[in-house]
């Protein structure tokens, strides 16, 4: 069996091509960001115009790259949501009408789904359900316990901004470039001062839910208060960095505690950060799993993954209608 | 030689699909604003089904490019593009306007005014010379204000949804006004194909990837910075 895979969800163009035992065959995969980089963030209709622009020659690369052609595929799979919807309509058509032209099973997958199943792509892993996922990226910040195919419940979330979204508009305020994560990441090395009194928001609620809006405002304040040297930038880097990554490692602690797992993926844009990776990997008795930074940002990959394990499972719907869900619910 | 078609338009609150088989149409039209990602495909499967033949037996696949709803004319070529990968199959693009042009009622070689009320106060419009089975574009298609419409030429037909929201001011611009003037007329996949087979037949079908939309409106953002 073999399963091609579109993701166009927000800004990245991808596709890939995955076997029944989840060998990856082939994949491209085109990131808007410098497109995108001018206006300091995602523009939708310009994320639209370059998908629909990209879309067909990534697909024709990446069948080439596979050596394949598309009467050898046996299903399609594409984002259906959540996401921008002109964006996800991109991929949704091209995906649903090749299917349908092609007489195969069309996948709509949905995107968080995507990034919870994809460590299971590198076999070494060892990885099982039931297991938490801690995923943090531009658009989403969440602590998922996943049970199984299609079922998986949010423990937490963001309440307002996502971590990535905090990252990138602190840096902004900071005048650091776009995105925002990196930027950060390499001026909080250069903190002399290791500075570290930032609030921990929500740290000592019983949810699991996350809050980031306030520490924002807290770091543009302090940024405000001091003289904007260079190193006291340095140092608000490195505080708003540490106090987020204590934030999301508390919060991971009190998901353990309170499901009993011992498996941790973390997963998403954000978990590059490298003062992140360092703090989970202090987890005592727990398994954390990073899965590799290719599949960590949005890619074809991973729907082309999730869309194979519906087809395995045969859970899926026949249709010729082309839907998207820009806020579809991970818990259903 | 045969040429079998398949066409789409999901440019404006129409949705339509079409089949051409030589000189016979069959379309399926529904007026269904915001349903086109629903409709199209079983469209394209009941047009097939009732010009009895199969995706892989068409000649090419030809759609509404705009200028019209952003995601309308998006469905429109990503359906194109998925259908003509699919099958290896050519592409044409056909306007818009120069379909709503194709319906009007008039002497051969007059001069038309297509415009499609473009929201934001404007309106997509062109001037299209028609002749017997073809329209001709002349100059070029615009988004502009109504009051900024520039006509010289004399035009004795206008049609399309910007007439409806803007006949009063489009008929001053024009050299003289038209009773000619349909302010409903909208672009039917029937028109999409047989405009198409003009270009099937002069060899001017292009690419898959070729397949994308005409905006026209490209101020779509305004910088921050
Ligand atoms: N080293 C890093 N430290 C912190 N945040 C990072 C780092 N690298 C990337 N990010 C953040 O990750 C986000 C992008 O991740 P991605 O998974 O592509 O998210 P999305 O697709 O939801 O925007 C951006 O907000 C970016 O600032």
């Amino acid at each position: 069996m073999k399963v091609l895979g579109i993701e166009s969800s927000c800004d990245e163009t991808g596709v890939a091509i995955i076997d029944e035992k989840g060998k990856l065959l082939a994949e491209r995969l085109y990131s808007q960001i410098e497109l995108h980089a001018q206006y300091g963030g995602v523009v939708p209709e310009l994320a639209s115009r370059d998908h629909i622009r990209k879309i067909t020659p990534l697909i024709k690369e990446t069948l080439k790259a596979a050596d394949l052609t598309l009467n050898q595929l046996d299903a399609i799979a594409y984002t259906a949501g959540p996401g921008l919807v002109g964006a996800l309509f991109v991929g949704a058509s091209v995906g649903q009408s090749m299917a349908w032209s092609l007489g195969i099973p069309s996948i709509p997958v949905h995107h968080m789904e995507a990034h919870l199943l994809v460590p299971f792509i590198d076999q070494a892993s060892g990885l099982q359900f039931p297991f938490l996922c801690l995923l943090v990226s531009g658009g989403h910040t969440m602590l998922v316990q996943a049970n199984g195919l299609g079922d998986h419940q949010v423990l937490g979330q963001s309440r307002d901004d996502a971590v990535g979204e905090a990252f990138d508009k602190v840096a902004k305020q900071l005048g650091l470039g776009y995105p925002g994560g990196p930027a950060i990441e390499k001026l909080a090395k250069q903190s002399i001062s290791k500075r570290d009194d930032f609030p921990r928001p929500m740290i000592d609620h019983p949810s699991l839910d996350f809050s980031f809006s306030g520490l924002k405002t807290h770091t543009l304040l302090e940024y405000k208060k001091a003289k904007q040297l260079s190193e006291e930038k340095a140092d608000i880097a490195h505080a708003f960095q540490q106090a987020v990554t204590d934030t999301l490692y508390a919060k991971c602690q009190q998901a353990i505690e309170q499901t009993g797992l011992d498996t941790l993926v973390v997963a998403g844009g954000v978990s590059a950060n490298r003062g992140l990776r360092e703090k989970f990997n202090q987890l005592d008795d727990v398994n954390v799993i990073f899965p590799s930074m290719k599949f960590c940002t949005d890619n074809g990959v991973m729907i082309a993954y999730t869309g194979l394990q519906y087809a395995l499972a045969e859970k899926f719907v026949g249709t010729n209608e082309i839907k998207v869900y820009p806020r579809w619910s991970l818990q259903q | 030689m045969t040429v079998k078609l398949l066409g789409i338009e999901t440019a404006t609150e129409a949705c339509s699909a079409a089949v051409l088989i030589d000189n016979e149409v069959v379309e399926r039209f529904e007026v269904a604003p915001r349903k086109h990602n629903e409709l199209i495909l079983p469209m394209c499967g009941a047009v097939l089904a009732d010009a009895g033949v199969s995706v892989n037996q068409l000649d090419g696949i030809a759609f509404g490019c705009g200028p019209g709803a952003f995601t309308g004319i998006r469905i429109a070529a990503s359906v194109t593009q998925g259908i003509a990968l699919a099958h290896d199959l050519p592409v044409a693009s056909i306007s818009t306007l120069a379909n709503l042009a194709y319906q009007a009622d008039v002497n051969a070689n007059e001069l038309v005014m297509p415009a499609i009320d473009a929201r934001m106060e404007e309106v997509y419009w062109a001037i299209y010379r028609k002749t017997l089975d073809k329209v001709e574009l002349i100059g070029e298609e615009k988004v502009q204000l109504p009051v900024d419409v520039g006509i010289e030429e004399y035009v004795s037909c206008g049609l399309g949804t910007g007439w409806g929201a803007y006949r009063d001011i489009l008929q001053q611009r024009l050299v003289a006004s038209t009773e000619n003037v349909i302010e409903d007329a909208l672009p039917h996949a029937q028109v999409t194909v047989r405009l198409a087979k003009h270009k099937y037949l002069d060899q001017q079908m292009v690419d898959a990837m070729n397949a994308l939309p005409v905006y026209l409106r490209n101020q779509v953002i305004h910088k921050k910075r």
